[in-house]
Formats: C-alpha cells, structure tokens, sequence
C-alpha cells in the first residue's frame, strides 16, 4: 500500500514536470503558427541538430549551445566564468522550462550570444522538445 | 593592598592590552573588512555565471557603466529587464567603494585614476599591486580559470572577505 501511495506521489510529480515545459510548448506553439502559417510541430531531431549545430561568431570563434552545456545535454555545463550550469535535460533537472520569465531570458541571451539574432519560436519549441525527449 | 594583588593588577591590564594591540584593536578590524551586503536580486542576478561581485569592489561610476552595457558584458549577453537592471544598479551605486567607509574599499577607490572608469576589478592599481607575486599561468590553472574568479583562492569573497586567512590557492 505504501508503495502504492508513492507510486501515485511520484506519477503526479512527473505530470507537474512534463506539465510545465509542456505548457509552455503550447505557448511557443501558438507563437510559431502566427509566424509560420505552414507550421507542423515540433521535433526532437531537429531540436538537437540545432543544440549540436556550430557557426563561426562574428569574434572569431566556433559557437554552439554545447560549447557552454557539453555536447551531452545530461551532464552539467560551465560558464566562460568557470561557474556551473545545471544540466539541460529535462529528465536529470526537471527545474528546466518550469518558469517562463526564466526561459525568455535565457533564450533571449543566449540567442543573440551562439546565433547573434533572437531565436525563432520554431527553434525554440524544437529545443525544448529535443530536451523532453532525453531519457 | 598587598603587594602582590597590585602586581596581578599590573600583570593583567598590560597583558590585556598588549592582546588589543595585537588584534589591531576593535574599530579598526571592523573597518577593514566590506560590510555584509544583500539583495535579492543582485544575488540572483549577479551569480547566474560568475561569482557574486561585492559592491564595495569598484566605484559607482564603474557600476553605472557597467548596467549600462549589460548586451555586452565581458563579450556575453547578460542583458536584464528594466525593473530588475534599475534596482541592481541603485544597490550597486549605493554600495560602491567610493560610497564605502572600509579599508580595502577605500585603496581601491584610491588607485583608481579620476579619469579612469574600470569595469575589471583585476585592472585596478591596487589589485595587480595584492597579485604581484602569483603568476599568470597560476590564474590560468583549470582550477581558476582567472583572474575575474576571485573564490577559487579566496574562500569568502563572494562576502567580501579578501582576508590573509581566507585565502588557498588550489592546483
């Protein structure tokens, strides 16, 4: 019974979880159909290729969303200022994409630092699928 | 009085004083170190990729500057929402080494040029005279990363604690 009790405990935590980046898919999801009417969903696949893809910054030098959170979306990262970055995927920190105002800021940084543009809601949508979707 | 009561007195009060002069005295030791310092938001903010900056490190001017660049913070996007960039600088301002009565605060202020508005802490007279004797490859040691990383020698910095006593330097 007691096992019982906290199966239950531990299914409604991860609906809580998998609930918030969720929601905020479907937000991102409205945003991509007002700017691409021919929009079809997001997909993991196209959300890693975009987290491993490399381009050459304005400054010179190679940058990727790995270069600060390794290639390996499971594993912590490290800032330019040798501070720690909490692990992406969402099945290892289930913090990420829980806090929209967080997420906005992030992306609206770190966009404009790997890609020097602000991300579209495609790209961001695509993103957070490909960090749902690691086991 | 019995002579040797007298000399106990003697022997006590030189003794006790010696110990006061020893410490530095009272005043002078709280002077010497920043004050403790809080707000929330700098806390967030101002730790999200690298270790939280006392205010009493760098003068309003360099503050002012540097809120007003946050798009290009040391090469990054650091960028905040109006609300959240107005406050921070305010505290910042507030608690800078030129609106500081402490001792390291006041050196700091103190060698830095009045025409000069540094943004590096570590560009400052008074840092690269405390660094003279550790190397630039020690700073570089994966451990350190630099210069701009003051906690991995300084185990209390992000309190504004540079003292002797907290310092270790790691391989």
């Amino acid at each position: 019974m007691r096992n019982a009790y906290l199966l239950l405990a531990l299914f409604f935590s991860q609906q809580a979880v998998a609930e918030s980046a969720s929601s905020l898919l479907k937000k991102y999801e409205l945003l991509a159909k007002q700017e691409n009417a021919a929009f079809v969903g997001f997909a993991a696949d196209k959300g890693e290729r975009f987290f491993h893809a490399e381009r050459l910054h304005s400054d010179g030098k190679k940058v990727s969303c790995a270069t600060c959170h390794t290639a390996d979306p499971r594993k912590p990262g490290k800032t330019r200022a040798n501070k720690v970055i909490e692990a992406m995927a969402i099945s290892v920190n289930p913090q990420r994409f829980s806090d929209e105002a967080k997420v906005e800021k992030w992306f609206g940084r770190n966009c404009k630092d790997v890609l020097e543009r602000a991300c579209t809601a495609q790209e961001k949508g695509d993103f957070i699928a490909y960090l749902l979707s690691i086991k | 009085m019995k002579k040797w009561l007298q000399f106990l007195v003697l022997i006590t009060s030189i003794s006790a004083t010696s110990a006061l002069l020893a410490s530095g005295g009272f005043s002078d030791n709280s002077k010497q170190a920043m004050p403790a310092v809080a707000n929330a938001k700098w806390k967030t903010e101002c730790s999200g990729c690298h270790m939280l900056y006392h205010p009493g490190l760098l003068p309003e001017r360099s503050w002012n500057k540097m809120m007003a660049g946050l798009d290009k913070h040391f090469g990054e996007n650091a960028s905040l929402d109006d609300a959240s960039r107005d406050e921070i600088a305010r505290f910042l301002a507030l608690n800078s080494a030129d609106k500081q009565d402490n001792r390291r605060s006041n050196r700091i202020n103190q060698s830095i040029a009045a025409g000069a508005t540094p943004l590096r802490i570590s560009e400052t007279r008074y840092f690269t005279s405390k660094h003279d004797e550790i190397a630039a490859s020690t700073f570089k040691r994966k451990s350190i990363g630099s210069a701009a990383n003051c906690v991995a020698c300084h185990q209390a910095a992000e309190k504004g604690d540079f003292s002797e006593s907290q310092i270790r330097i790691p391989r």
